[in-house]
């Protein structure tokens, strides 16, 4: 059966494939959040939050629950319209960038061969629900915090691609299954330690890509607005940055979609640089389901996140910008360099397992 | 002076404050933007304003004691102590040996107490959010040692006119050298954090910057001028207590700013650790108050047996002493630099006038001057590392 030339039987997979991420994701997300607020309580000699629920497992939920039912306050001076959609934008990006990534060999929405640079598009996209956040909200700490985050997003974005575009140099697809796959048989194949003894010419291959996975994960931390880098919600500067005049759901909306925004790079990173669902060392039977491999990925690098949360102090505006623009950048072209004409001479190392993908 | 029709419209002016969690307290600065970057700073202070001075003039001398704890609270005694030294200038009490040295030891404490607070909010101020959680515990430790010897954490109204009100608990001496052996190790645990942290350095290496000129043009002291390379400390150079018998060094920065600053904390820190020990182990046995009972109340034991005990006691908690006429003005280095309190007195039981001089106060007023030319960012930096207390400032 077809409506508008779509088979319908299509479309019900797909929107059972999509509400189906959208529940784990959210239930991941409750628990990464508890995990984010232990880890830090746990850095600080503190408990956390221990009341709701068995270890404060449930607290997620009830957070949730004072949120919704809390008040939302419109400010008299804001563009009311505007600043409704400005949290809605930036949950719908959030989510909207999962579209392409595979969990698991075959679980993913929708398997494109631009993968990448559709989650670059998308993320920056999410730029706009901060800008308009802070417009909308007619108010000045909220407009310093925009202005603060638009820049901050934009320059990171930069070394970001041009880390990304290592990896993609190496595999030599955009598609997310393939570069998955061309880090196949061990960790010495993932991109983030490239130790493949077999072939000694890609042992140089080894430094550069490691120092792309750490350039990478600052990046990230950048580009999700975390510590060192989150000076649009400075708290000792701009109280809160663009949330400042929100409350209630609205608010839910923007944590939520920041939230999702760092598993989404933690899920980044676990992809492009540790393997994504491939075991560190392949043994003939699985030890785990491919996914979990995956999964276990993610929270360690959530964990990091949430580390340096815990530990760092809060860069300055203009030395972040310096360290994008002149650190990051030149470096990460100077990377691009090596390991295109790496590419260009030798061959990739992983060529032949590219092509044979889906 | 600017033409009114020249007025640049593009600077964004923002209120830092009251209601900001870098503020401090109630402090409002009215911020002048140029982008990012700081063109005017300009505090506006009295959000806490209590009229300390003038309750003071109205209350016998012992009842204005715990006045002094409400101005810096975060080190009370200290300025208790300021107080009670003025007093006992104008009336030519003699502190017994013990009181002296049991005011030493709780000087310290405050001094720790408040450094804690400073280095660890000042680290917050920058972003680690750390910090100010491991050490809130040893302030926690610090409190409790308040409480053991005045029966309040914070508002401790210990220091009396002659002496001290109580003896220490004898197993309060023995928790008080103990805790002076794990404290260090709590120190180099922060410092481990902040010290060699490179965002911690770029954040306030060269920020904020008073030279040795500009510290003595702005009226600074304490860690202020000590910061900037000039040992002045009234510790040493005018030792009042037991301080000049005591060996102790006061730390010196090089380049007057915010990381020296909190690198001369850190260290006064050690050093307060160690005149307490110091002073711990020195202690004699004896009275702490003086046994003059026109100042101080007799014993109790004594006023259920003598008569003139009862009237004593009964003069001196309705009429409270007189204090013979003159003035005078005695400072002790607080924490925060020079508190000194100046006062005048007309014979009478009460204050004729009791000026406060608060160490925030001139630093506070350096803000504009400190923070031209860098940025939003910084202004919270500086502050962090001026310790504003508003309690004392406000008065």
């Amino acid at each position: 059966m077809e409506v508008f030339g779509i088979e319908l039987s299509w479309l019900a997979v797909k929107i059972i494939q999509m509400l189906l991420f959208v529940v784990v994701l959210l239930i991941s997300l409750a628990f990464l959040l508890l995990m984010d607020r232990k880890v830090w309580a746990a850095v600080q000699m503190r408990r956390g939050p221990n009341v709701v629920g068995a270890f404060g497992l449930l607290q997620s939920f009830a957070d949730f629950l004072k949120f919704v039912f809390k008040e939302m306050i419109i400010p008299a001076g804001s563009d009311k319209i505007l600043f409704i959609l400005a949290p809605i934008i930036t949950l719908v990006t959030a989510f909207g960038a999962w579209a392409v990534i595979p969990v698991a060999p075959g679980w993913v929405i929708s398997n494109i061969n631009l993968g990448i640079l559709y989650v670059l598009a998308i993320s920056s996209l999410g730029v706009y629900g901060i800008i308009i956040g802070g417009w909308a909200s007619n108010s000045k700490y909220p407009f310093l915090g925009a202005l603060r985050s638009t820049a901050q997003m934009v320059s990171y974005e930069v070394s970001i691609g041009f880390i990304l575009i290592t990896v993609l140099l190496l595999v030599g697809s955009l598609n997310m299954t393939d570069i998955v796959n061309a880090q196949a048989g061990g960790f010495w194949n993932w991109h983030a330690f490239m130790l493949d003894f077999s072939d000694p010419k890609s042992l140089i291959l080894f430094p550069i890509m490691l120092y792309m996975f750490i350039l990478f994960f600052i990046s990230a931390l950048a580009e999700t607005n975390r510590p060192p880098f989150d000076l649009p919600e400075a708290e000792s500067e701009l109280v809160a940055g663009y949330q400042v005049e929100y409350s209630s759901t609205a608010y839910l909306l923007f944590m939520v979609g920041e939230y999702l925004n760092i598993v989404l790079m933690c899920s980044l990173s676990a992809l492009l640089f540790l393997g994504g669902w491939h075991a560190p060392i392949d043994t003939s039977f699985q030890i785990l389901p491919p996914f979990f491999w995956f999964a276990i990925k993610v929270v360690f690098m959530f964990f990091m996140f949430a580390m340096v949360k815990a530990i760092v102090p809060r860069y300055r505006y203009d030395q972040l910008m310096r360290l994008g623009w002149k650190v990051f950048l030149p470096v990460s072209l100077a990377a691009i360099v090596f390991v295109s004409s790496y590419v260009v001479f030798w061959g990739r190392p992983a060529v032949n397992l590219v092509g044979a993908g889906s | 002076m600017t033409d009114m029709t020249q007025i640049d419209d593009r600077k964004f002016t923002i209120n830092f404050g009251p209601q900001h969690p870098a503020a401090h307290g109630v402090l409002r600065l009215v911020l002048e933007l140029e982008g990012e970057v700081v063109e005017r700073v300009d505090p506006h202070i009295g959000l806490l304003h209590r009229g300390t001075e003038k309750l003071i003039e109205h209350k016998t001398y012992m009842q204005a004691i715990p006045y002094f704890d409400r101005l810096d609270y975060v080190a009370p005694m200290n300025q208790e102590h300021a107080f009670c030294m003025a007093v006992e200038k104008l009336m030519d009490i003699e502190v017994p040996r013990r009181a002296q040295f049991i005011r030493v030891i709780y000087s310290e404490i405050g001094r720790i107490l408040s450094h804690l607070l400073n280095i660890t909010t000042q680290a917050m101020d920058v972003g680690a959010l750390t910090p100010p959680v491991w050490g809130f515990e040893e302030r926690e430790k610090l409190m409790v040692f308040y409480e053991r010897a005045s029966g309040s954490r914070m508002h401790a109204a210990y220091f009396r006119v002659g002496g001290v009100r109580q003896d220490l608990p004898p197993d309060l001496v023995s928790d008080l050298i103990d805790w002076c052996d794990q404290f260090p190790q709590k120190v180099k645990d922060i410092e481990t954090l902040l010290t060699g942290n490179r965002i911690f350095k770029q954040r306030n290496v060269d920020i904020g910057v008073v030279s040795k000129q500009d510290a003595l043009e702005w009226g600074f002291s304490g860690v202020m001028v000590r910061g900037s390379g000039m040992p002045w400390d009234l510790r040493r150079s005018q030792p009042y207590e037991v301080y000049d018998e005591l060996e102790f060094k006061i730390p010196l920065g090089k380049n007057g700013d915010n990381y020296d600053r909190y690198l001369c904390r850190v260290e006064e820190m050690y050093e307060s650790v160690k005149i307490m020990q110091q002073c711990l182990k020195m202690m004699p046995e004896g009275p702490v108050l003086t046994e003059d009972n026109k100042v101080v109340p007799p014993r109790r034991e004594e006023m259920k047996q003598s008569m003139e005990a009862l009237i004593h006691h009964f003069k001196l908690y309705t009429e409270g002493f007189h204090v013979p006429e003159g003035e005078c003005y005695a400072a002790v280095e607080a924490p925060k630099g020079e508190f000194g309190v100046y006062l005048v007195a007309d014979g009478t039981n009460k204050p004729y006038r009791c000026k406060v001089r608060a160490p925030g106060f001139p630093h506070l007023a350096a803000m504009d001057y400190l923070n031209r030319g860098h940025m939003l960012a910084d202004v919270s930096a500086i502050l962090g590392s001026l310790d504003i207390v508003f309690g004392e400032i406000d008065r």
